[in-house]
C-alpha cells in the first residue's frame, strides 16, 4: 500500500494533478505484458523449443481446453478448499497464541520461546515426520498449509500487539476504559496494519505450502495437475498450473489490498474522506 | 496557605512518593487543589512534575502516599494522544455514552466541522484542541494537564490558553497544570507550586485580576519572584 502523507489542510492545493498516479498504475503493466510479449514472438520464430517452454497463447488454450472440460475447475477447487482449511486453522491458532503471548506476560514467557525455536526450521522439511504422523493424504496437505500460515501471522499479530504506542493505551486508561475496552478500541486497531501483513504473507506461505503438498501422493489439485502432465511431457499443462498458482497469488494480494484500503483508511487521511 | 478542611477539596495529597531505582524524585509530596482552583505545578527540568501528575492520573502504580482525585477526572498530554484509527468525534467520545456531549465539547474548542475528520488531518493546535474537547466531554470536577501548551508554537500557545481560561470561566472545573512556563502559570493559575528536590518548595497566590496578561502591574514582580524560586534570577 501507498501510504500518502497528508498535506496540512490549510496548504493543500488543489492543483496536485492526480492523472500522474493513474500514469504510474497503468506503467507498472507495461513491463510484465513486454515480457508475454517477446515470449510469443521468440516462441513463434521458433527461438523457443516448444516442448521446453510452450508459447503462452498455447498455454492460454489448453487453459481454455480444461476449464471447458470441467478438469480445471475441479481441481482448482480441491486446490482452494485445502487452502482455506489449512489457513484457517494455521490462521486462529496464530491469532490466538499471537495474542496472548503478546497481550499476556505470563503467555509471552510461556508460548513464545519455542515458538521462536520452531521457526528456525523450515515447515517443509517437516513433510517426512507429517507422513508418518497424519498419513500421506488430506490432512498432510492441510497441516502443512496451517503450519505455513501460522508462523507468519503470530509474529506479525505479536509484534503488531507490541508496538503499539503505550501512550496511546495510557490514554484510553485515563478515559475510563477497561481492560476488554483497551482491547477493543486501541490494541486491535492498533494492531490491524500489521495483522494485515502477517495475513500477507500467510497467505504467500500457503501457496508455497500446497504446491510442495499436493506433489505428493495426490489425487487431485493443481499440484497433481502438473505432476500428472510432467509424467506425459505436455509442458503447455505444467506451464498452465504455473499460471494458475501465479493467478491466484495475484488475486489474493489484490483482494487483500482492497480490504486493507477499507479498514485502514485513516492511514491515508485526507484521500480517504 | 491555610489548612482547609479535606472535604472541601477535590485533589489532596500527602506524602505522596516516588523513587526510581536509587534516585529518588518525589519525596513527601503534600498537595491540595479546591473545587475550581487551577493550580500551576512548576519546577526545573526532572523535578518530578510530571512524575507527579502521572501519580495523581492513576498511571503510576509504583508511588506510594495517600491521595484521592475525583474518579471524574480528565488528562491531557503533551502530545495529544489522539487515536489514529479513529474519527475526531469518536476519538472525543471515547468512554462517554452522551453523544451529544461530544458534539457539544468538539463545538466549545471551535472544531464542530472537522468531527469526521481523521487525526493524521489535523494541524498540532487542532490535535491539542481536540485532546481538550476528550477532557470536556468528560465533565471532570478536575483536569491534570501535562505541558498541555508545551508541543505548540509560540501564538497557537497563546489561543490555547486564551482557550483555556474561557472553558474554565464557563465550566469551573480545577486543574492541575503542569508547566515549565513561567509566564503560562501566571496567566492561568490561582496558585503557583515549586517542586524541588522532590518536595513542594514554594506556593505562591496569584492574586492578579482577570483578564491578565504579561503587561498587567503585578505580574512582573510576580514572574520575577517564581524565576527565583526556580533558581533563574533576573538581574
Amino acid at each position: 500500500m501507498t501510504i500518502v502523507a497528508a498535506p496540512d489542510t490549510s496548504v493543500a492545493s488543489r492543483a496536485t494533478p492526480p492523472p500522474a498516479k493513474r500514469r504510474l498504475r497503468w506503467q507498472r503493466a507495461l513491463s510484465p505484458v513486454l515480457i508475454l510479449v517477446v515470449w510469443e514472438v521468440a516462441s513463434r520464430a521458433g527461438l523457443i523449443a516448444e516442448d521446453k517452454l510452450p508459447a503462452p497463447s498455447t498455454v492460454l488454450r489448453t487453459g481454455w481446453r480444461l476449464a471447458r472440460d470441467g478438469t480445471l475447475g475441479d481441481h482448482l477447487l480441491d486446490s482452494l478448499t485445502r487452502a482455506a482449511i489449512g489457513l484457517l486453522i494455521g490462521g486462529v491458532l496464530a491469532l490466538v497464541l499471537g495474542s496472548v503471548a503478546g497481550l499476556l506476560r505470563a503467555g509471552d514467557d510461556a508460548i513464545d520461546p519455542p515458538v521462536q525455536m520452531a521457526r528456525m526450521l523450515p515447515h517443509l522439511a517437516l513433510v517426512p515426520l507429517l507422513i508418518i504422523w497424519v498419513g500421506i493424504g488430506e490432512s498432510m496437505k492441510i497441516t502443512l498449509v496451517a503450519l505455513g500460515v501460522f508462523f507468519p501471522l503470530y509474529f506479525n499479530t505479536y509484534a503488531g500487539i507490541r508496538d503499539i504506542d503505550e501512550r496511546l493505551v495510557e490514554a484510553a486508561r485515563t478515559c475510563g476504559l477497561g481492560t476488554w475496552q483497551r482491547i477493543r478500541h486501541v490494541i486491535l486497531p492498533g494492531a490491524l496494519p500489521s495483522l494485515f501483513l502477517g495475513l500477507r504473507l500467510a497467505i504467500g506461505a500457503a501457496w508455497l505450502s500446497l504446491v510442495v503438498g499436493e506433489q505428493t501422493n495426490t489425487q487431485n489439485g493443481i499440484g497433481f495437475l502438473m505432476m500428472e502432465a510432467r509424467e506425459f511431457s505436455q509442458t503447455d499443462v505444467v506451464v498452465l498450473g504455473l499460471f494458475v498458482y501465479a493467478g491466484l497469488g495475484l488475486l489474493s494480494d489484490l483482494l487483500l489490498r482492497i480490504l486493507e484500503r477499507r479498514a485502514l483508511a485513516w492511514r491515508r487521511g485526507l484521500q480517504a474522506t | 496557605m491555610a489548612p482547609r478542611p479535606a472535604g472541601d477539596l477535590v485533589v489532596r495529597a500527602r506524602n505522596v512518593r516516588r523513587a526510581f531505582g536509587p534516585t529518588t524524585v518525589l519525596d513527601g509530596v503534600d498537595l491540595d487543589v479546591a473545587p475550581g482552583e487551577v493550580v500551576a505545578l512548576l519546577g526545573g527540568s526532572g523535578s518530578g512534575k510530571s512524575t507527579l501528575l502521572r501519580i495523581l492520573a492513576g498511571l503510576d502504580p509504583a508511588a506510594s502516599g495517600d491521595f484521592t482525585v475525583p474518579s471524574r477526572n480528565a488528562v491531557v498530554f503533551q502530545e495529544h494522544r489522539l487515536l489514529p484509527w479513529k474519527r475526531v468525534l469518536d476519538n472525543v467520545g471515547l468512554g462517554v455514552s452522551d453523544r451529544s456531549r461530544c458534539t457539544d465539547a468538539l463545538a466549545e474548542v471551535g472544531l464542530a466541522d472537522r468531527a469526521r475528520a481523521w487525526p493524521i488531518e489535523l494541524s498540532g493546535g487542532q490535535a491539542q484542541r481536540v485532546a481538550f474537547a476528550r477532557a470536556l466531554a468528560r465533565q471532570p470536577s478536575v483536569l491534570l494537564l501535562d505541558e498541555p501548551f508545551g508541543a505548540l508554537d509560540a501564538l497557537t500557545r497563546l489561543r490555547m490558553q486564551e482557550l483555556f481560561g474561557r472553558l474554565r470561566a464557563r465550566h469551573g472545573f480545577a486543574a492541575l497544570l503542569v508547566t515549565h512556563d513561567v509566564d503560562e502559570a501566571l496567566l492561568l493559575a490561582d496558585r503557583a507550586l515549586v517542586l524541588d528536590r522532590g518536595v513542594i518548595a514554594a506556593d505562591l497566590p496569584v492574586e492578579l485580576a482577570h483578564p491578565r496578561a504579561p503587561d498587567a502591574p503585578g505580574f512582573g514582580n510576580l514572574r520575577r519572584r517564581l524565576l527565583e524560586l526556580l533558581g533563574v534570577p533576573v538581574p
